[in-house]
């Protein structure tokens, strides 16, 4: 925007120099025309006359060069070097014959502009040579160029101001749809790359092709990273599960306790990296969501029903009963993705913390608040811990000996902040730890 | 229990095919889904597990198909994938559950058992011995016509027990495969558990026999 003013007022005064300037010139070559014609007309009026030579001075060669600005004008005649008439102090150039030489000289402290031309006399037995100045000072030609100036800067103030105007309405019109694109882009959630809709201006057009064959690209480029992402995670978890079902087989068949040992630590290990990948995915992939969290209205009661379903076979592994207490229907904006992820999270910690026979209650309310809770029978969280224990890979000091990733309460948190809630952990009275998602 | 695994690799099918063995199930094995049609069509199976990623196709792909020509067979999918959005996706093509790589073999039993409970409420292989009639799937034993319910970790030391009676299992193998790797379990807690089902088997002629120092055994006592 300002580069185009700028650029405007530069272009402007360009104009402006260049028509001053071609005045002058046509200007001056007005002048020196007349003075021309003057000189020459007093040099035809040159004759020798029995030896002597005789000007006289026609009265038209004065007059032509009369100005409403009454310029002055000097004159000298000289024949060969003497000095017959007019000004002596005005300088004089040789020249050859018939040639005019023009000059911009100062005389008697005016700028005057002199014609010089010379002509040859030939008489009887006789040759000389006669050279006429004539100079005029240049108030007129000023007074002329003064006014062109005039008229020019108004001309080039008019070209600026209408230039000016015309580009502020040609970027805030380009701006205008600029906006309306960038809003466009603003607006889309993390998963849509569908082209940009038409109709768009025809002078936006180069841009939102490009944009939309980025969008293309990009969707491309994604959807390889996620098939990418599937295809590494088989090819990884398939040897792993490999390892482990054969160290299972191994470990029912080898009787020597030190070998038992050393195989029950590999499962372990297994376990713990296979968990850790799997949350460390999860973790990319809230991250990813919760920028753009893709709500829909939900009943959390049937989400979270649908998660104990689905982890009752791990509790009675364990004898451990899983007890939901919930209102008949939680319906909740969110994105369900998110939330499932979070409460699957506070379920595996309650199940892997509470010891056999033990209890876990997982209870969903819509009073006072939307609050989904998950509480074990195990040793609680460490007091001292409680305001730690949600940060990125830290572990209860009681935890050793479990496997985990210290990333559970992490994305457990992360949902409920993306959603704008909390998670609130305590221990309860009789002992074991609460989870408690506000939303 | 009778399974047909559908998975291409190999190596995880023979582990998980041996790990299965030991605990006296009966397991096929098919490599691709053409093969998985073959065995569907002319065999019988308590429980389908079902791979995704197959070199001729996707394992979800072929259970919609036979759901669609109304397969009742149970199905659990193994899954390499972790996203849960590909979990859920995996049950609303009718598959009853799935287990993520790398699985706990106490887990995938213990979903077929739900699984299998939820769809039929039997198994086809009910064992009876000594006066002691025991149904693995729904978890029930019958003591001389008595039912009996049994908690899930009696459950499993009795399978164990009664798929290899005459066996001498130690505490320590006894732990292995009831408690999971990361539990610390003292051996009193396999006392306890053995102490709970002796109490439930003594009208039978089942008897839990304590060697000192070695282990415990299943013994008929006619």
């Amino acid at each position: 925007m300002f580069t185009l003013i700028g650029g405007t007022a530069i272009l402007a005064l360009l104009l402006f120099f260049a028509i001053r300037n071609y005045a002058v010139q046509v200007a001056q070559s007005a002048q020196d025309n007349i003075l021309g014609a003057s000189v020459t007309s007093i040099l035809d009026a040159a004759v020798i006359w029995d030896g002597v030579v005789e000007i006289d001075i026609p009265y038209a060669s004065f007059s032509m060069l009369s100005t409403p600005m009454d310029d002055r004008v000097f004159y000298a005649i000289y024949q060969d070097e003497t000095f017959l008439s007019g000004y002596p102090d005005l300088l004089i150039t040789q020249t050859k014959d018939r040639d005019i030489s023009f000059q911009t000289i100062t005389h008697q402290g005016e700028l005057v502009r002199v014609a010089t031309a010379s002509r040859t006399l030939i008489g009887k037995d006789k040759r000389t040579q006669i050279r006429v100045a004539l100079a005029q000072t240049q108030d007129a030609l000023s007074g002329t160029l003064d006014q062109i100036s005039q008229n020019a800067a108004l001309f080039v103030t008019g070209f600026f101001a209408l230039a000016t105007l015309l580009s502020f309405w040609a970027t805030s019109a380009t701006i205008g749809q600029l906006k309306r694109l960038t809003n466009s882009v603003t607006r889309r959630g993390p998963q849509d790359l569908s082209p940009f809709e038409k109709p768009v201006p025809l002078e936006m057009l180069p841009l939102v092709v490009s944009l939309n064959s980025l969008m293309a690209r990009l969707d491309h480029s994604l959807s390889q990273s996620e098939e990418f992402i599937a295809e590494a995670a088989h090819r990884v978890r398939t040897p792993l599960a490999t390892v482990r079902s054969y160290a299972e087989a191994t470990l029912q068949r080898v009787d020597k306790e030190e070998n038992r040992q050393a195989i029950r630590s590999m499962i372990r290990a297994i376990d713990e990296s296979s968990r850790a990948a799997g949350q460390l995915l999860d973790h990319a992939m809230i991250t990813f969501r919760a920028d753009h969290l893709e709500r829909q209205n939900i009943d959390l009661v049937a989400l979270v029903n649908e998660l104990v379903t689905r982890l009752t076979p791990i509790a009675e592994m364990k004898d451990l009963s899983l007890r939901l207490q919930c209102d008949e229907q939680v319906l909740f904006s969110c994105d369900p993705i998110l939330i499932q992820n979070a409460v699957r999270n506070l379920l595996d910690n309650a199940l892997k913390y509470s010891p056999s026979d033990g209890t876990v209650d997982v209870f969903v309310t819509a009073t006072p608040s939307i609050r989904i809770g998950v509480c074990d029978s195990g040793k609680g969280f460490p007091e001292a811990e409680l305001d730690t224990l949600a940060t990125r890979f830290s572990r209860g000091s009681n935890a050793e000996g479990t496997i985990g990733s210290g990333l559970g309460l992490t994305i457990a948190l992360d949902v409920a902040t993306a959603h704008g809630g909390s998670l609130q952990l305590s221990n309860r009275p009789e002992g074991g730890a609460c989870a408690l998602l506000l939303l | 229990m009778k399974f047909l695994l559908v998975e291409d690799n190999k190596e995880l099918a023979n582990a998980i095919s041996s790990r299965m063995r030991i605990d006296g199930h009966v397991i096929e094995h098919a490599e691709n889904l053409r093969d998985a049609t073959a065995y569907i069509e002319t065999g019988d199976y308590d429980l389908i597990l079902l791979d995704i990623m197959l070199p001729d196709g996707d394992g979800r792909t072929f259970l919609r198909k036979h759901r669609a020509r109304g397969m009742g067979t149970p199905v659990i999918i193994l899954t390499a994938r972790s996203q849960i959005s590909d979990r859920i996706n995996s049950l609303d093509l009718g598959a009853d559950d799935y287990v993520t790589k790398p699985f706990d073999h106490a887990e995938l039993e213990a979903r077929c058992r739900a699984v299998l409970r939820r769809k039929s409420g039997k198994s086809q292989t009910v064992i009876e011995t000594g006066g002691v009639v025991f149904d693995p799937v729904a978890g029930l034993i019958s003591v001389r016509g008595e039912t009996v319910n049994l908690r899930n970790r009696e459950l499993r030391l009795l399978e164990i027990l009664i798929n290899a009676p005459g066996q001498v299992f130690s505490k320590q193998k006894l732990a292995d495969r009831l408690f999971s790797y990361d539990e610390d379990v003292s051996e009193n807690a396999i006392e306890v558990y053995i102490g709970r089902l002796r109490k439930h088997l003594n009208p039978s002629d089942l008897k839990i026999t304590t060697l000192r120092g070695i282990g415990y055994r299943l013994d008929h006592e006619s």
